[in-house]
């Protein structure tokens, strides 16, 4: 039964990529080397979180790619990090290791192609990961 | 010394007199289908008599940018001047094939995936120009969405004012209250457009925005 529902992903890996490998490259180079990874039929676990420019240009370059790389349907995507109710003192230390470490190396970002996430169902209280079946 | 302060004095008062008559650009971002355009027929219709934009129930339905220039909105005796900007849904997946859920033909399914795809680019760069925007969200709809958060972080990185509304308040689903836990920072004003619902509050909120504007 598990094998019949899973029998239409074609295959895919899950691959968690450290903020240090980005850390270096400026926001071309990210969104090209993050996009590439999805293309390869990877579900992304980013240390970190691109800037907020960047993650509108990512949505921006994954609608371009749309329609030009045949069977490539978009991106799901989810941030993890702490939603700013950590208080003055909190905000102040995770700005400052933000500043030394050179992003907000405590969030997580997720992504994958659509073509195998359905979906990242988030509440407040959990997130789940739903595969296409 | 004396005349310059003077000059200065009126030339203030010139320039006081025609800052109310500049035009704000006004826009409507979000995810599709939550409304943008039937809020921005609302307020257009209310005020100039005119309509935006056909609305939908299929997504995506606004491809381009759309533009109403000179909305002059009242309220409460107050007046002010508007350049509305209907921006297509932002979306990070678009796939014909859930167009075809819709009856639509495969053809003309894919054509409005790709003409999708182009308005969300256009949405993004649209970004930039803009003095003021609401963010409308279907309040039927979990808020816990990167779409949501990205277009809200853009906005706060280039200090434009926002406004979250939470649209189809008339419906059983909707909850604004999820939508407030999910955005604590931010006002949200619960509409609902279809049917005209609070529409004064939402009025008197973006008198309050467009001074910060």
């Amino acid at each position: 039964m598990v094998k019949k529902r899973l029998g239409k992903i074609k295959g895919f890996s899950i691959q968690f990529l450290p903020y240090a490998e980005i850390r270096g490259l400026n926001s071309d180079e990210r969104i090209k080397k993050i996009l590439h990874l999805v293309l390869e039929n990877n579900i992304l676990f980013l240390q970190g979180r691109l800037e907020s420019s960047e993650e509108t240009r990512l949505i921006g370059d994954t609608m371009a790619m749309i329609g030009h790389v045949r069977g490539f349907k978009g991106v799901e995507l989810a941030v993890i990090s702490e939603n700013g109710k950590e208080g003055f003192f909190g905000k102040f230390r995770s700005n400052l290791v933000s500043a030394i470490a050179g992003g907000d190396i405590g969030a997580v970002t997720i992504i994958g192609p659509a073509t195998i996430v359905k979906e990242i169902k988030r509440n407040p209280k959990k997130i789940e990961l739903l595969l296409k079946g | 010394m004396a005349i310059k302060g003077f000059t200065n004095f009126f030339k203030r008062i010139f320039l006081n007199m025609f800052k109310g008559k500049k035009e704000l650009k006004l826009g409507f971002y979000g995810p599709p289908n939550a409304g943008k355009t039937s809020l921005a027929n609302r307020i257009c219709k209310d005020f100039t008599g005119e309509e935006m934009g056909t609305v939908s129930k299929i997504p995506h339905e606004t491809r381009t940018v759309q533009f109403k220039e000179k909305v002059e909105i009242e309220y409460k005796g107050k007046k002010m001047l508007f350049k509305m900007i209907d921006t297509p849904g932002i979306a990070t997946k678009i796939d014909y094939e859930d167009f075809l859920k819709y009856r639509m033909k495969k053809k003309d399914a894919m054509e409005r995936a790709k003409e999708a795809t182009q308005g969300v680019v256009e949405s993004i760069k649209w970004l930039d120009d803009m003095d003021v925007v609401v963010i409308v969200l279907d309040a039927t709809e979990n808020p816990y969405n990167q779409v949501n958060l990205t277009i809200i972080g853009n906005l706060v990185a280039r200090k434009i004012p926002v406004l979250i509304v939470a649209n189809k308040i008339d419906l059983r689903k909707s909850s604004i209250k999820k939508i407030e836990a999910a955005f604590p920072e931010y006002e949200v004003i619960g509409i609902s457009a279809k049917y005209g619902k609070n529409l004064e509050e939402f009025y008197e909120s973006i008198f309050k925005l467009a001074k910060q504007a």
